[in-house]
């Protein structure tokens, strides 16, 4: 199956590369489009793991609702650049010769405002991922081969949803109804005081 | 011969790419999609675990997980549009109302 692992490398190669990217856009635009790169690749992967139910609904569900909902909100919010008013302050700040130094502001990378505690956190992701690595790899090889056949049709998980997991199934619908009645009311246009109601004397 | 061990190695790395952008990253929109990319992560986890024992169970747990992240996106994104409404920025420094 040496082609199967080629997949396998190819497919870990694009979904880590795009998740990068998408971390280092300073474009939100750009970066919801590389992540819907890596979920394609994710869902190759899926697709290499015998499970076509999770790969389809990926690219559904991932790539075709989530995906899209941060993209209208992208487009509708209109601020494409990380440094948005804020940062504008700062800009001037610095250029009328108080706050931090402009070249410091206006650096290359990640935005000159609070430098330190990005340090920091990236320093944790690397020591989270140095960590999780080294825990994974430590169990040894001959215990992570995948037994032989196929695991589980599409109908045997449909079988499964509607009877042994149907009330996670009906909570996951109120879930749904709840979070889209939340989105409208905390989405919702302010009233201008000329449509509220008199006040009473 | 790609083993469980290979999957979770590169769950691994997808999820600390995601916390390294929640992070480092000072705009809402991308740190939600930093939140998106951990999700993926563990989703990977949960089917590679799931091949590796023969079971539908990954697959479900994943069905969920999806439309967990499904409600999170959409209130999320709610959330920063009323916050752009009142600040005009997505840098969470801006939000200091509740500073001292």
């Amino acid at each position: 199956m040496a082609s199967e692992a080629a997949l396998f490398y190819l497919f870990g190669a694009v979904a880590i590369v795009a998740s990068l990217f998408v971390i280092a856009q300073r474009n939100p635009i750009y970066s919801v489009l590389l992540l819907i790169a890596s979920f394609g690749a994710l869902s190759g992967l899926y697709v290499l793991l015998d499970a076509p139910f999770a790969a389809v609904i990926q690219i559904i569900v991932y790539a075709g609702a989530i995906m899209v909902l941060f993209l209208f909100v992208v487009m509708l919010l209109n601020a494409p650049h990380e440094d948005t008013e804020f940062d504008e302050h700062l800009i001037a700040a610095a250029e009328r010769g108080v706050g931090v130094p402009a070249e410091r502001v206006r650096g290359t990378g990640a935005p000159g405002l609070n430098k330190a505690p990005m340090r920091f956190g990236t320093a944790l992701a690397i020591a989270l991922l140095v960590e999780l690595v080294w825990a994974v790899t430590k169990g040894g090889g001959e215990a992570g081969q995948f037994a032989g056949g196929s695991v589980a049709s599409v109908g045997a998980i449909g079988r499964s949803l509607f009877t042994e997991y149907a009330f996670p199934f009906e909570v996951t619908s109120i879930l749904i109804l709840v979070a889209m009645v939340g989105a409208v009311v905390l989405a919702r246009q302010e009233k201008g005081p000329a449509a509220r109601p008199p006040e009473l004397p | 011969m790609v083993t469980l061990n290979h999957y979770l190695v590169l769950s691994a790395i997808l999820f600390a790419i995601g916390t390294a952008g929640v992070f480092v990253r000072r705009n809402l929109i991308t740190i939600l999609l930093s939140i998106e990319i951990m999700l993926n992560a563990v989703n990977l986890t949960f089917v590679a675990f799931g091949r590796a024992m023969g079971s539908a169970d990954g697959q479900i747990i994943v069905f969920f997980v999806m439309t967990v992240a499904a409600a999170e996106a959409a209130v999320g994104l709610a959330i920063v549009i009323s916050l752009f409404r009142h600040r005009e920025s997505l840098n969470p420094d801006s939000f200091t109302a509740l500073k001292w």
